[in-house]
């Protein structure tokens, strides 16, 4: 029996698994200390966070259309990192994404789910271009996929900025492009929601009506497909062992007959095709436009960070992204009630992946706790 | 023809001045991956040090305080980044990752703090000086917007950037520190076995490189512009990273790429005062579109420090 606890404990320790959640702990650890030298209650914030999480069901939707791009930007970080390839260009190749989702939303008119089919797979296909050409010139001029990379999520950006100002697509001086047509949209039940049936319906059903009034959609649903699709591929298919071959070691792939520049491309197809899927279903769910953009959104570096957390894997995106989505939704209620700033999100968020960068240093503070505690054990 | 040569004065003025945040924290890129750490959080180094230049510049009134204390800053997460790189063998780009959130999160946290709830500091009540209108008095040596005015009156820390650049170039190839950081960037094991402390050069050269990210923000916040904004960084430590690969990780190489894309903000600006007819977004995307195409092209394979990204372990393991 004892034998048995001790080895699912080396199990967990051992594991990913077990040294993810310990750095998440640890993380909550850090940001509670700041906020208390900062000189606010600690666990008030965290309950003002979690009442901000779970205490409604519109709180919950939101937490899900937060998680929604950033599980998918996500997979799209993990996609490549599985094959040793770093995408910090999530980021630009899901504003292209958006980009093509703007544009298809608005400019074609076709029936209902054909137009999101449509939307989605141009964006999807236009993002893996822009993610493949990084794969592509790595391959072929070895120039590093991070630097490629970086200047495409600026030409991205410039070129989305751009976009917005064409007349044909955007209202002059507002910029904002016109809003994509109601066949392209994913939110669910929109038209009903605005009828006098679906007002009464939200006005009668306090937990249902409630979730209603958020611009829910679908796009979380194919988060899970998309999360389930990276794990069939990467684990079930050989395509994708050899991308993760290719990422463990790319000389013993070379000699085992596996094409590694093929794999790179491949592989930053895939990535970009992720990222620009996230940014299609924003844009089809919720904002229904593109606009112009002062600086990076964020969701692509975000997605770095959901994909380390998660461990580079589907199933560790969707729940780090759930995590990441929940704490930036629910950290955003500490400001107004507390005016505690809302950025200790960030803290936690990096100290995280700090801990989770350094598995060397979570062991060693346990087996010091772990000596003290057995030589506590054995004085008294 | 005058106007000609004023015009170009004031892009060469515009391109010194948005060069030199890039210039500071690129040269800490350079110091950093030669001693074989990759530190992917310039960024965020960039973000805090440009709030605390700020923040220290407006409470206590002098830019150079402030100039000092984002150095510090920038330091202090460059410890945190070599204590988890050198010390406990993390995954350098994941620790720059986290690195990049807690710059960013710790300098928004403390702005929210010390300035009432908001995400950007007050303006600060004096900027870094300019030199020649200190040293000469306004107008006296150069005739007011003439060119030598535009090219020349720029901040200090225009001319500090440009000095470091010689600085932190003779330190790496002339002294025997600048060689033992090549060495330890190179081939650590090496450099062991000669009895150079692989640790200590890679912990100072990665706080360095901190220091220098934090005087590039700074030089953002107390010289180009006179506060601290949540989007003023938005990206120019990446930028600077990706100059230093352009700049093939040698500082005059870093200072030439830093160069080209403080021009093309140079010629942007220029274009857009004078109503050019090109939108302002297209010709923003043309100095990344053209690193793209020059490391393709002319440049090739750049080739990083053997040793870059790899742990090194003393106890051999």
């Amino acid at each position: 029996m004892n034998l048995n606890g001790e080895a699912l404990k080396s199990k967990f320790l051992n594991g990913s698994l077990g040294l993810t959640l310990i750095s998440i702990a640890l993380g909550f650890l850090l940001g509670a200390i700041i906020l208390l030298v900062a000189g606010f209650n600690p666990l008030e914030a965290y309950w003002v966070i979690l009442k901000g999480i779970f205490s409604r069901s519109k709180y919950v939707s939101y937490v899900i259309i937060y998680a929604t791009p950033l599980i998918i930007t996500g997979l799209s970080v993990a996609f490549a990192m599985r094959t040793g390839l770093f995408n910090i260009g999530a980021e630009g190749q899901y504003i292209i994404g958006a980009i093509m989702a703007a544009a298809a939303g608005y400019f074609f008119k076709l029936p209902l789910i054909l137009h999101v089919t449509v939307a989605v797979g141009l964006a999807i296909i236009a993002a893996a271009v822009w993610g493949g050409l990084a794969g592509y010139i790595k391959a072929r001029f070895g120039v590093h996929e991070v630097i490629s990379t970086i200047m495409l999520n600026w030409v991205a950006l410039y070129l989305s900025n751009f976009v917005v100002t064409l007349k044909a697509f955007g209202s002059q001086g507002t910029g904002k492009t016109y809003a994509i047509q109601s066949t392209a949209r994913i939110n669910l039940l929109s038209d009903w929601k605005i009828s006098e049936a679906g007002i009464e319906f939200i006005r009668s059903h306090k937990i249902l009506g409630d979730v209603l009034k958020t611009p829910i959609n679908i796009g979380f649903v194919f988060a899970i497909l998309l999360a389930v699709l990276v794990w069939y591929i990467l684990n079930k298919t050989t395509l994708g062992y050899e991308l993760r071959a290719v990422g463990f070691n790319p000389h013993a792939a070379e000699a085992g007959g596996i094409n590694v520049k093929k794999s790179m491309v491949i592989s930053m197809l895939f990535s970009g095709g992720l990222a620009g899927a996230a940014g299609a279903f924003q844009v089809l769910g919720v904002s229904h436009r593109i606009a112009k953009l002062a600086a990076m959104e964020g969701y692509g570096f975000d997605g770095i960070a959901v994909s380390l957390i998660g461990n580079n894997t589907g199933a560790g995106s969707v729940f780090a992204g759930l995590l990441f989505g929940a704490l930036k939704y629910g950290g955003s209620k500490i400001q107004d009630a507390m005016q505690a700033p809302t950025e200790v999100i960030n803290i936690m968020i990096g100290t995280i992946i700090l801990f989770v960068a350094m598995p060397k240093l979570i062991r060693l503070i346990l087996t010091i706790l772990e000596r003290r505690a057995k030589n506590g054990w054995k004085q008294s | 023809m005058e106007a000609i040569i004023k015009d170009i004065g004031f892009i060469i003025g515009t391109t010194l001045m948005y060069s030199t945040p890039l210039i500071f924290t690129s040269l800490g890129g350079v110091i950093t991956e030669r001693s074989g750490v990759v530190n992917i959080g310039l960024e965020g180094m960039m973000f805090f040090g440009a709030f605390v230049g700020a923040a220290v510049a407006y409470y206590s009134h002098s830019p150079w305080l402030g100039f000092v204390c984002a150095g510090l800053g920038g330091a202090l997460l460059g410890l945190i980044h070599a204590i988890a790189c050198v010390s406990f063998a993390a995954e350098q780009i994941v620790s720059g990752i986290a690195i990049n959130f807690l710059g960013s999160g710790l300098g928004l946290f403390l702005s929210r703090l010390f300035f009432d709830g908001a995400t950007q500091t007050l303006t600060i009540p004096k900027k870094i000086p300019l030199p020649i209108s200190f040293l000469f008095g306004e107008g006296k040596l150069f005739k007011s917007s003439g060119f030598m005015d535009l090219v020349f009156n720029r901040f200090a820390t225009v001319y500090l950037a440009f000095f470091l650049v010689a600085v932190v170039w003779f330190v790496l190839y002339k002294t025997k520190i600048g060689m033992r950081v090549q060495a330890v960037g190179e081939h650590p094991e090496a450099a062991d076995t000669l009895g150079i402390s692989v640790y200590r050069i890679r912990y100072g050269a990665v706080m360095t490189s901190g220091f220098f990210a934090g005087l590039g923000g700074a030089a953002m916040s107390i010289a180009v512009v006179s506060r601290f904004s949540n989007t003023l960084i938005s990206g120019h430590g990446f930028i600077a990273l990706a100059a230093m690969i352009f700049g093939k990780w040698k500082p005059q190489g870093a200072m030439l790429a830093c160069l080209l894309f403080g021009g093309a903000k140079g010629v942007e600006i220029y274009l857009g005062a004078k109503g050019f007819p090109v939108p302002s977004s297209l010709l923003a995307m043309l100095p990344y579109v053209l690193t793209i195409i020059v490391l393709v092209g002319v440049v090739g394979k750049t080739t990083p420090p053997a040793a870059i990204g790899r742990i090194f372990d003393k106890s051999g393991k």
